[in-house]
This record gives C-alpha cells, sequence and structure tokens, in this order.
C-alpha cells in the first residue's frame, strides 16, 4: 500500500439527489482514504456540468424524489451519459443508491405508468407498481456477493424506501442476496446490481460509514484500476462496527 | 362518557398522559362525535400544520386567546392525530354532553401533516396555518411532495371564507396560495441580515414546484426558507402581510423584533432564541389576525411565553441547568445547533436516537444534518437512544467527540450526562420525539414540574 496515492471521486447531482444522507457515502470514502494517508479529493457535478472521461476513479450518485429524479434523467441523456457509459465500460468504480440506481437501468416506469428512460448502464428495470401499492419501507440485511477475484463479501445493512420494483435481466448480477427486508423488489431476494465495477443499491442510512468492508471494497477496486485489487491498513473501526451490529440486530425485529 | 373514563383510567395507570386513548375509544364509538363536539366552540377553530412548529406555534396562539379574553380549547400535549383532538374536545364536556364555557370557546389545534383533511372535515376551521415543509418521516409519508398534495385535498375541502395563513419564505408551503381560492395572509422574515451566508445541505426544495426549474435566492434563512424566486416561471416569494423588518437577539437568547402588519409597526420580546422561533411567532402573530384577536394581546402574550414542552424547555437539576431542544429532521436540528453554537461557555450535550415510529424509522438523515456546527465548543457528549451506535459514528464523522460515551438505557444516560456537567453550567439534552416523552418525565420528576397532562396550553 503507497503512500500519497490519489483517489478523485466525482459526486453527481450533490444538489438534486441527496434526499437519505447520501452524502454520508461521501464522507466515509473522503475519510477513510485520508486515514490510510491518501489524497481524496471530491468533484461535484451538477446538472449542465459534463463529466470529463478518464477524470475519475470512483462515481457516487444519491437518491432523488420524483420531481428532481425527472431533472436528472434529463441531464443523464443530453450531457452526461455518453461519458458515464464509457466510465463504467473501463471499469471505473460507480456507486448508485436508490433514485440514481433506477436511473441507470433501461427504465423507469413511474406510479401513473409514465416511462423515463434510463442510462441502461445497468441490465436492469423497474416499475412502480401504481401509486395504491405500498413501498417497501424498512431495515434490511443482505449478504453481498463474493467478488470474482475472491473477495469474501460480507454483511451489508441500511434502510430500503422505495415505490419502484427493480428486476435483473440476463446481464445483471445481484450486489448481494437479501436477509431481512424486501431488495428489489420484494420477491426474488435479490438486492442491488453489480456489473464490472459498477455498483446499484436500495440501501440508505447512510450505506458506507455503517458497512467499512464494502466502503473499502469500493476504495480498493478504485485504487486498482483495473489491476490487482490492493490490501488497504486496517483502521479502527469500533464506532463502524458497532453500528453495523446494531444494524444487523434491527433485522431480527 | 366511555371516552372520559378511559382517559381517567390510562392516568390512573400513569402511562404517557393517556389522552390519546381515551379519544381513540370515543372515535370507536361516534366518528362524528368530534365534529358534533367542535360544532358548540363558539369562536370556532385554527388548526396548525407543517413539519416543525405547530407545538409552539399553538401554543402561543392559545396563548393570544386567553390574553383577549377567550377560553382556548387545545390538543396540548402534542397528541396530533384525530384520536388526540377528539381526546381534547371530550376532556372539555360537562356531563351534559356539552362543551364546557362553549360560547366564549376558540379551538386552537396542532394538526399532523397526514391527518388535515380529516381535521378540515371534522372541525370546519376558520384559519388553517400552514408553518413549513421539510423531508421528515420520509418511511412514513414517501416523499414530501405527498404532503404538499394531501394539503391541497385539504384546502379545497375548507368554507370558502376560511383564511390560509401561509409562511411566505417557504416555497412549498406558499405554493398552496394559487388554487387556494380562499383568502390568504402571508407571514415572513424581511431581516435580510439573518441570512446566512451558505446555504445548508439539508435544503428540501431546490426546484420550483410548478416548473421544475432551480429556485434562486436572494437571502436564505435555513434550509429552503428564504427570500426565492423562479427564474423559470416567475413564481416569487409573496410580499408578507406579516412580516420581521428586525430582529435583535440578547446576550441571554431572548430576541427584540420588530413586526409590520396592516395595523402598522410594532416592537415585542421573544423570550426564545432561534430565528425558527421567530418565525413561529410570526406564524401565531399572523393566526391571530386570521381569528381577529386584538394584536396588543397577541405580542403581550408572546412577551410572556413560556416554552412547550421539550421545546428549549428548561429545568434545573441538583445544581445544574438542564435544557430540552426536540431535534427531529435536519432543517429542526440545524437550528438548534446553531442556537447551541451561539450560547456562552462549554456545551455538554446529551444526544438521543430513537427509531420509533412517531420518530421515523429511516434514521438516515442524521447524515444530512449538520453537527458540524457545535465541534468547536462541545465537551462531555453522552449518546444514548435505540440507534446511539450510528449517532455516535455520525458525531465522531463531524468532530463533535472522537468517541461519544454510549450509554442505552435513558435513565442511566441522563445520571451520566449530569455527572459530567459541572454544577452550574449547562446541559443541553437533545432528544428525538419518543425520547423527548422519555427525557420530559424522568426531568420533570427530579427538578418537581408537573406532568405534561396537566399542563395548560
Amino acid at each position: 500500500m503507497s503512500e500519497n496515492q490519489r483517489l478523485r471521486i466525482a459526486h453527481l447531482y450533490p444538489r438534486l439527489m441527496n434526499i437519505y444522507g447520501d452524502r454520508g457515502n461521501i464522507m466515509a470514502l473522503t475519510r477513510r482514504a485520508r486515514a490510510r494517508g491518501m489524497d481524496a479529493d471530491v468533484t461535484e457535478l451538477g446538472a449542465g456540468d459534463a463529466l470529463a472521461a478518464g477524470a475519475f476513479d470512483l462515481i457516487f450518485a444519491g437518491g432523488a424524489q420524483d420531481r428532481e429524479q425527472r431533472r436528472v434523467a434529463d441531464d443523464l441523456r443530453t450531457v452526461k451519459g455518453d461519458s458515464l457509459r464509457e466510465a463504467v465500460e473501463a471499469g471505473v468504480v460507480m456507486l448508485a443508491v436508490c433514485g440514481g440506481y433506477q436511473l441507470f437501468g433501461a427504465h423507469y416506469t413511474d406510479a401513473t405508468g409514465a416511462q423515463l428512460p434510463g442510462l441502461g448502464l445497468f441490465d436492469i428495470w423497474t416499475e412502480h407498481p401504481g401509486a395504491g401499492a405500498a413501498r417497501l419501507v424498512g431495515n434490511v440485511v443482505a449478504e453481498l456477493e463474493p467478488g470474482d477475484d475472491g473477495w469474501e463479501g460480507g454483511t451489508l445493512v441500511g434502510f430500503e424506501n422505495h415505490g419502484g420494483r427493480t428486476m435483473l435481466g440476463p446481464g445483471a448480477r445481484p450486489l448481494a442476496r437479501v436477509r431481512s427486508g424486501h431488495g428489489n423488489n420484494g420477491r426474488d431476494g435479490t438486492e442491488g446490481v453489480r456489473y464490472k465495477n459498477a455498483f446499484g443499491t436500495y440501501l440508505h442510512g447512510s450505506l458506507l460509514p455503517k458497512n467499512p468492508r464494502f466502503a473499502d471494497r469500493l476504495i480498493a477496486l478504485a485504487l486498482a484500476r483495473g489491476g490487482d485489487v490492493p490490501d488497504l491498513a486496517p483502521l479502527d473501526d469500533r464506532l463502524e462496527q458497532a453500528a453495523h451490529d446494531a444494524a444487523l440486530r434491527l433485522g431480527g425485529r | 362518557m366511555a371516552g372520559r373514563a378511559a382517559g381517567g383510567a390510562s392516568r390512573a395507570l400513569r402511562r404517557g398522559g393517556g389522552t390519546a386513548i381515551a379519544g381513540a375509544i370515543a372515535q370507536r364509538i361516534d366518528s362524528a362525535l368530534p365534529a358534533r363536539l367542535a360544532g358548540q366552540i363558539g369562536h370556532g377553530c385554527a388548526l396548525v400544520t407543517g413539519t416543525n412548529g405547530k407545538t409552539t406555534t399553538a401554543r402561543m396562539l392559545a396563548a393570544a386567546a386567553r390574553e383577549a379574553g377567550l377560553q382556548p380549547l387545545a390538543n396540548p400535549s402534542g397528541s396530533n392525530l384525530m384520536r388526540g383532538i377528539t381526546a381534547a374536545l371530550i376532556s372539555e364536556t360537562g356531563a351534559t354532553g356539552s362543551i364546557r364555557n362553549g360560547a366564549d370557546r376558540v379551538g386552537i389545534f396542532e394538526v399532523d401533516e397526514a391527518v388535515l383533511p380529516h381535521a378540515v372535515r371534522a372541525l370546519r376551521p376558520r384559519a388553517v396555518i400552514f408553518t413549513n415543509l421539510f423531508r421528515d418521516q420520509l418511511d412514513r409519508y414517501g416523499e414530501a411532495d405527498a404532503v404538499v398534495s394531501i394539503w391541497q385535498r385539504a384546502i379545497s375541502d375548507l368554507l370558502p371564507d376560511a383564511t390560509l395563513v401561509v409562511n411566505a419564505d417557504d416555497p412549498a408551503v406558499a405554493s398552496l396560495i394559487e388554487a387556494a381560492e380562499r383568502p390568504v395572509l402571508t407571514y415572513g422574515i424581511d431581516d435580510v441580515s439573518q441570512a446566512i451566508d451558505e446555504p445548508e445541505h439539508a435544503s428540501d426544495y431546490k426546484l420550483c414546484l410548478t416548473c421544475d426549474e432551480e429556485l434562486d435566492y436572494d437571502a436564505t434563512f435555513y434550509g429552503h426558507i428564504g427570500h426565492w424566486c423562479c427564474p423559470g416561471c416567475g413564481r416569487t416569494r409573496p410580499a408578507p402581510d406579516v412580516r420581521a423588518l428586525s430582529i435583535d437577539a440578547n446576550r441571554d437568547g431572548s430576541a427584540a423584533v420588530s413586526i409590520a402588519t396592516a395595523d402598522g409597526e410594532r416592537e415585542f420580546y421573544l423570550p426564545l432564541s432561534g430565528l425558527y422561533n421567530v418565525a413561529n411567532a410570526l406564524a401565531a402573530t399572523a393566526g391571530a389576525v386570521a381569528l381577529g384577536l386584538p394584536m396588543d394581546a397577541a405580542l403581550r402574550a408572546l412577551a410572556a411565553f413560556l416554552p412547550a414542552f421539550g421545546r428549549q424547555e428548561r429545568f434545573r437539576v441538583e445544581g445544574r441547568d438542564v435544557v430540552v431542544l426536540l431535534g427531529k429532521n435536519p432543517t429542526g436540528l440545524n437550528q438548534v445547533l446553531r442556537t447551541i453554537s451561539a450560547g456562552q461557555g462549554a456545551q455538554h450535550l446529551l444526544f438521543f436516537l430513537n427509531d420509533g415510529i412517531a420518530d421515523g424509522r429511516d434514521i438516515s438523515w442524521i447524515w444530512d444534518a449538520d453537527y458540524e456546527i457545535i465541534a468547536a465548543g462541545a465537551r462531555g457528549v453522552t449518546v444514548s437512544g435505540t440507534r446511539a451506535d450510528e449517532l455516535a459514528l455520525r458525531l465522531s464523522y463531524a468532530d463533535v467527540a472522537a468517541e461519544p460515551r454510549v450509554v442505552t438505557e435513558t435513565r442511566a444516560a441522563m445520571d451520566a450526562a449530569l455527572a459530567q456537567t459541572p454544577p452550574g453550567e449547562m446541559l443541553y439534552v437533545l432528544p428525538t420525539y419518543t425520547a423527548m416523552l422519555e427525557v420530559r418525565e424522568l426531568l420533570a420528576a427530579r427538578a418537581g414540574v408537573r406532568p405534561y397532562w396537566e399542563d395548560t396550553p
């Protein structure tokens, strides 16, 4: 683990997509990188801002209400879509939570039946069953799928609150398997998606502060830049682990 | 009357005041009961709704009504669903089944955001006060936008001459004016010297509700509250009918406010700190105008105001001053944190984070609140509640404490926090809603304060 490594983070739509404590994810990434002597800088990209190719190691997008999501969908289509697709194909690490996750799929059908085209980064689609249908809300405990490089996975804890049901297409693999809670659609036991180094999930809460293993996995994949995934120096995670364990216990109630 | 008997029984069992239990039983017996009782209130009803400030605003308005010689009938314990309102009506009903002194009474009820349509149909109010709309309990409402639709539905059911009292500084609340087809009275803060330099992270309405364009602000007070306008469709903050021209905060936490209404300019003294309490006072004053109460009485009532329970309520416990500051969503908590950081001396802090249904099961909002505001002044930090571990992590991220002391049990946490607060100094207690009920009961017992259900609003 060499010192003075640099983690370049793009935070997409921090003003529009930030409804569920999403900035906690950015805090976790920068704090954990800096604790290991790395430089971590965050570039905020709002609607209208271009995403420069090759400029970032890790891209994050949070969640929003439908109103903000419509505006973001426009911007993805007209401004950032192509460069995001290139970045993901090139193996850049991406985490999309909730609304961001939905918009990076093939399409999103809202409660009125109107279809919002997505970016198609993930082979998934999302349908809202209508205004009368129950939202999928509550604490979630899920089991992360192991990585192709032998990474073991582990538990992922968070809170979900979504009206849309997300289905995985044949080209998509789940991020995790639900132990308690609803996950993607409340039926098939899957939660989230992964494609190359891009990850989508419904879990907020914030996700990364209390899931330090997953946070470190994202940092390690970002530093690997397609090569060997480095081992990161361990941190004092007593508070992180206590918060993780407390959320695990909620899965039982 | 079955409801009254249940109230007595539940109070006798000393469980949480029992006011709502009486209401729930009575409602089951007769769902038309609240409408029948409310119809006997001589001066009609006013409702107060919104995310933050309901309890304080309603209490201020009730004090104004009392100062004006009326007898307010209110739901004092913050029990703001229909069953709580029904219970309040029953508790003022005599043996004949009529409201006592009905002719001299005015109903002043705080109403949960989602319950407003029911309350409007049952109580036929003369005025509805909308304080603000922030993200809160999203696990319950889905989205804050859903609350706007609920309110629009309630407004369409209002009597044609009922007055909407609306916060001009909140673009989401002000959007209610357009289709109201009812008299509207607006209030707002004109004193732009109160604006913050940088908008807060927790700003819930960045886009225009009419055209989805991003709103521009000449001044931001907190959250999305400020002097806003939409560059897309030209919607803009309405000029308020009741407005604060200048606000001067005193060192003791009180404020001198210069206010303008249709009657001209006046000064009043507000014994509460925080800009959000000035907004509450403006809402109550505008509510008093809507009810036709004399301005003198309203301003006298504000000057003598005692905080609602858990909202800047102060206790003297074993030589320490303890102040309880409810914080349950990012914007409200940021205001509380600013108030604390403006105080003098070291800040001893006791936080509670619960995730009960009344708190919201989703605690992600703590990552949107700016605990960093108090990083410099914080001394001893104790954390408690059902989600204490997550809050401890958030506080360490904010550099409020490297390793906050986590004490799960409420009484033990209070003991620990009092022990580390030197006599003569101030302990700030910041609970979420359900924790506030417990904390308040503990502190009241130790300081010798009346239980809240004996409290008159």
